[in-house]
C-alpha cells in the first residue's frame, strides 16, 4: 500500500476509535450533572450513589478520549500536510476554538468533577458536572461544524495554488449539512448512553442487587431512550434528505441508486458491484425510497450513474454501513417501545427476558455510531473536501514505511487499551453503585449481599451491634 | 504606514501567544511528566499513591495546553503545522503514544489489583518516552529540517541528530527537577525526604544538558553561534546565561530549605530562562532557516476572528485552572477520588 492509503486507514482506525468515547461522555456527562443536581435538590442517597458509580465509568471513558483525541490534533499534520496547507485559514480556527471554548472547559472542571465532592459545597459540584458536560456539547458542536465544512464547503474560497481564504465565518460555520449533523450525532450519543445506562441496571436487577439504585436508572434511561429513539430516526430522515440535495451521490451509494430514477425503489438488500455499475440478488420495494425520500410517489433521485466511477465512492461499505445504523436504530426503537409497554403494564422491573434483551442492546448504540461515520465519511470519498479536494492530493510528504510502523502500533496499543478498559469498566459496571442506603428489612434474604452476609457470618459481630444503621 | 505596522505587528503578538501557550505546556505537563519520571524511583508504592494523588485532578488540563499548541499552530501559523509536523513523524507518533499510556495509567492504576506494576511502568515509561520525544524534536528544530517547495522534502529519520538526543537526555532531567520541586511542595514526610534527594540527580543533569546543548548547538549550527556571539548581542544577551547560573546555585543551596513551593518556582524560571535562550536562537523563524513568521502566518480574516477568542477565552481558562490547583491546593492526602474502589465508602 502506498502512503495515502496507509495514511486514510490509520485515520480512519485511530478517528473510529476516538469517537467511542465522546459518545459515551457525551451522554454520561449530562446524566452524572443531572444525578448531581437531583442529590442537591432532594437529599435523596440514591441519586448520590448512583452519581458515583456512573462518575466512575465517566471518567474512565474521558480518559480514553482526552488521549485519544489529543492524537487526532496531531495526526492532521503529520499524515495530511496538503489538506492542512489548503484549509488551516479556514479550520485551523475552527479547532483552536474547540480547544478554548470546550477541552479548556472539560479539563479546568474535570478534577472538581471527579475529585472535588468533599472539598466544595453541592452546588458548585453540580456547576462543575454541568461546566464539563458543555464543554463535550461545545466540542461537539465546532468539529461537527468543521467536519460538516469539508461535506458541504461554503463561505471560503480557493486560490489559484489551493489555499482556502475565508469570505463569511458565519457561513463558513453554519453550513448546509451542520445543523443535521449536529443533531444526529448529540442524539446518537444520548441514545447510546441512555442504553449503556439501561444495560448496565438490567444487569443489577436481573442479579437482584442494587435495587433502588438500579430500577431508578433503568427507569430514567428508558424514559429517555423513548423520547429519544423515535426522535433519531426522524432527525436520521431530515439528515438524509439534507444529503440528496447537497452530496446526492453519497445518498446514492447509501440507497445502492445506479440509474438516476423516478419514484426509486427502496433496496432492502444486494451487492453492489462496482465494476458492473449495477445491483446484483437486490430485494427491492417499489416507490418505497421515493416516499421517504421526497415525500412523494414520484419524485425524482439522482443516480450513482450521474457522476464517473472516478468520481464515486466505494458504493458496498457505504450501502451496508447504512443499513447496519438503520437497523440498529430499529432495533433500540423496538427496545425502548417494549419498555414503555412493560412499564404501563407495571412489569418493568421484574421481566427478566426484558432485562436479558435490555443488556444485549448496551453496545448497539457504539456499533451504530461507526457505522454512521463510516456512511458519512466513505460516502464523501473520493474527496476530503466534497467537489473541491481530493484526499489523493492531501497527503502529507511521509514515507509508507514510518505510517506502517505508526499504523501496526496504533493497532497494538488500542486493542490494548480496549482490553484494559473492558476489564476495568466491566468490573466498576458489575460490581455495581455501592449501597450506603440503610438496609431495608422488608425482605430479608432476598439481596445477594445480605444472603452473603448471614451465610458467612451467623452470629452478629459486636461491631454490627453498635452500627447506627443497623440497630 | 499605519497598516504596514498593523501588518507587522499582528504575525508578532500571534508569535507571542504561541510561545505563551508553549511555555505554559512545558511548565504545566513538565510537572506532571516530572513526577511521572521519578515515579518508579520512588521507594514505596505509598510514595507512589502520594505522588498520583498529588497531579490527578490537574494533569489533564495541563496537557490539554499540548492541544491548544498544535491548533495554534495550524490555525495561525499553518507553514509551522504542515511542514514540521511530517518532518518530526516519528517522534510526534512514539509521544502520542507514550502519552496514550501515560494518560490511562492514572484510571487503570488504581483500578489494578494484580497487575498494579504493569500501569507503574506505563505511568513511569510513558513519561520518560513522551518528554524525551519532545526533545528529540526540539534538537531536530534548532538543527533545521530540509525544505523543498514550501513543503517538508526528508526522510522519516532526517529528524535523529546528537543535539536531539542531548536535549531529550535534558528535558527528562528538567521535568524531572520541576516534578521534584512539585513534589516538595506538595507532599510531607518521606515522599518529600525523597523529592529532595532526587532533586539534586536532576538538578545536575539539567545543568549539565543545558550547557552542552548550548556548546553544541553554537558549535555545530553556525546561525545560532552569529545570532550569540555577535556584537553588541553578545552584551546584551549575557544576562541570560548569568541569570541561569544564578539559578542553578539558588536552586542547589534552596533543596533541604523550606517546604514550600521555592525548588518549584526556581525550576520553573530555569526552565523560562532556556526558553528565551531558544527563542533567541531561532528568532524570527517558523521553520529555522526556511519560514520565517511572517511567512508561514495564515490571512488576516483568520487571525482576527482567532484573535477575538484568544483575547476572551484565554484569560478566562487561565482564571480558572488556577482556581482548579486552588481547590486542591496544600499537601496532598492520599484518598480514593472517583477512579477508585473505596469511593462512597
Amino acid at each position: 500500500m502506498d502512503a495515502v492509503a496507509l495514511s486514510r486507514l490509520q485515520f480512519a482506525f485511530t478517528i473510529g476509535f476516538h469517537i467511542l468515547w465522546p459518545t459515551l461522555t457525551i451522554g454520561t456527562a449530562w446524566f452524572v450533572t443531572v444525578l448531581s443536581a437531583l442529590w442537591w435538590r432532594t437529599g435523596n442517597t440514591v441519586y448520590r450513589d448512583l452519581m458515583r458509580f456512573w462518575m466512575r465509568l465517566f471518567a474512565l471513558g474521558f480518559g480514553m478520549g482526552v488521549v485519544t483525541g489529543i492524537v487526532l490534533s496531531y495526526e492532521i499534520g503529520t499524515n495530511w500536510a496538503g489538506f492542512s496547507r489548503s484549509v488551516a485559514n479556514v479550520l485551523g480556527p475552527l479547532f483552536a476554538y474547540e480547544t478554548m471554548t470546550a477541552f479548556f472547559l472539560e479539563a479546568g472542571f474535570i478534577g472538581i468533577m471527579l475529585f472535588g465532592e468533599g472539598r466544595v459545597s453541592k452546588g458548585a459540584h453540580v456547576f462543575a458536572c454541568l461546566m464539563v458536560a458543555m464543554g463535550a456539547l461545545i466540542s461537539s458542536t465546532w468539529i461537527i461544524a468543521a467536519n460538516s465544512w469539508m461535506q458541504t464547503p461554503a463561505g471560503a474560497v480557493a486560490d489559484a495554488q489551493g489555499i482556502y481564504h475565508v469570505v463569511s465565518w458565519w457561513d463558513v460555520i453554519f453550513t448546509a449539512s451542520f445543523p443535521y449533523r449536529l443533531a444526529h450525532m448529540v442524539c446518537a450519543s444520548f441514545l447510546t448512553c441512555s442504553f449503556v445506562i439501561a444495560g448496565v441496571s438490567a444487569f443489577h436487577l436481573w442479579r437482584g442487587q442494587h435495587v433502588a439504585a438500579s430500577r431508578t436508572g433503568f427507569s430514567m434511561a428508558l424514559w429517555l431512550a423513548l423520547v429519544l429513539a423515535p426522535l433519531q430516526i426522524v432527525i436520521g430522515d431530515m439528515h438524509g434528505r439534507n444529503t440528496m440535495v447537497e452530496q446526492p451521490t453519497k445518498l446514492a451509494a447509501m440507497e445502492g441508486l445506479w440509474e438516476t430514477t423516478k419514484g426509486p425503489a427502496m433496496t432492502v438488500i444486494a451487492w453492489p458491484d462496482m465494476a458492473a455499475q449495477k445491483n446484483l440478488y437486490a430485494i427491492d420495494i417499489p416507490h418505497l425510497a421515493s416516499l421517504y425520500l421526497t415525500h412523494s410517489w414520484d419524485g425524482q433521485v439522482q443516480g450513482l450513474k450521474a457522476v464517473p466511477p472516478a468520481d464515486q465512492p466505494y458504493v458496498p461499505v457505504v450501502f451496508f454501513a447504512f443499513r447496519i445504523m438503520a437497523g440498529i436504530g430499529v432495533v433500540l426503537l423496538a427496545t425502548a417501545i417494549t419498555g414503555f409497554v412493560l412499564r404501563l403494564r407495571g412489569k418493568l422491573f421484574t421481566a427478566r427476558w426484558f432485562q436479558i434483551l435490555t443488556m444485549a442492546t448496551t453496545p448497539l448504540g457504539f456499533l451504530a455510531v461507526l457505522a454512521g461515520w463510516t456512511v458519512t465519511e466513505a460516502g464523501r470519498q473520493p474527496w476530503i473536501i466534497y467537489g473541491a479536494l481530493r484526499t489523493a492530493d492531501a497527503a502529507a510528504p511521509v514515507a509508507a514505511g514510518a505510517v506502517t510502523t505508526s499504523l501496526l502500533i496504533f493497532f497494538a496499543v488500542y486493542n490494548v487499551l480496549l482490553l484494559a478498559f473492558v476489564w476495568f469498566a466491566g468490573r466498576v459496571a458489575l460490581k455495581g453503585p455501592i449501597d450506603t442506603s440503610p438496609p431495608t428489612r422488608e425482605h430479608p434474604g432476598m439481596e445477594r449481599s445480605t444472603l452473603g452476609a448471614f451465610t458467612t457470618s451467623p452470629v452478629p459481630s459486636p461491631a454490627r451491634g453498635t452500627d447506627p444503621a443497623r440497630a | 504606514m499605519t497598516e504596514l505596522l498593523q501588518a507587522d505587528t499582528v504575525p508578532l503578538v500571534f508569535a507571542a501567544v504561541a510561545v505563551f501557550c508553549v511555555t505554559v505546556y512545558v511548565l504545566a505537563d513538565g510537572l506532571d511528566l516530572g513526577v511521572g519520571i521519578l515515579f518508579l524511583a520512588a521507594p514505596r508504592d505509598a510514595d507512589r499513591d502520594l505522588m498520583m494523588t498529588s497531579i490527578e485532578p490537574v494533569w489533564d488540563g495541563n496537557e490539554t495546553w499540548l492541544v491548544m499548541g498544535g491548533t495554534l499552530l495550524f490555525a495561525a501559523f499553518p507553514a509551522g503545522y504542515y511542514i514540521l509536523l511530517p518532518a518530526f513523524y516519528l517522534p510526534i507518533m512514539f509521544m502520542l503514544f507514550a502519552l496514550i499510556f501515560r494518560g490511562v495509567a492514572f484510571g487503570f492504576r488504581l483500578q489494578a489489583t494484580r497487575f498494579r506494576l504493569v500501569w507503574d511502568i506505563a505511568f513511569f515509561a510513558g513519561s520518560v518516552l513522551a518528554t524525551f520525544c519532545q526533545g528529540l524534536i526540539l534538537g531536530g528544530l534548532i538543527n533545521g529540517v530540509p525544505v523543498e517547495n514550501g513543503m517538508f522534502s526528508g526522510g522519516p529519520f532526517s529528524f535523529l541528530s546528537l543535539l536531539g538526543v542531548l536535549c531529550g537526555a535534558g528535558l527528562v532531567g528538567g521535568y524531572a527537577l520541576i516534578g521534584a520541586g512539585w513534589l516538595i511542595w506538595k507532599t510531607d514526610g518521606a515522599t518529600q525526604v525523597f523529592a529532595r534527594e532526587i532533586a539534586h540527580a536532576a538538578l545536575i543533569l539539567t545543568a549539565a544538558m543545558m550547557a552542552l546543548v548550548s556548546a553544541w548547538s553554537a558549535w555545530s549550527v553556525p546561525e545560532v553561534a552569529a545570532r550569540w556571539f555577535a556584537f553588541p548581542n553578545l552584551a546584551l544577551l549575557a544576562p541570560v546565561p548569568l541569570v541561569t547560573l544564578a539559578v542553578i546555585v539558588a536552586l542547589w543551596r534552596g533543596i533541604w530549605e523550606g517546604a514550600q513551593a521555592r525548588t518549584f518556582l526556581l525550576a520553573l524560571a530555569l526552565f523560562a530562562l532556556g526558553l528565551i535562550g531558544l527563542i533567541v536562537s531561532l528568532w524570527p523563524y517558523l521553520v529555522p532557516r526556511h519560514v520565517t513568521v511572517w511567512d508561514g502566518m495564515s490571512d488576516p480574516q483568520s487571525l482576527a476572528f482567532l484573535a477575538v477568542g484568544v483575547a476572551v477565552i484565554i484569560p478566562i481558562v487561565l482564571a480558572y485552572q488556577a482556581h482548579a490547583y486552588w481547590v486542591f491546593r496544600g499537601k496532598t492526602v492520599h484518598e480514593h477520588g472517583a477512579y477508585g474502589r473505596h469511593a462512597g465508602s
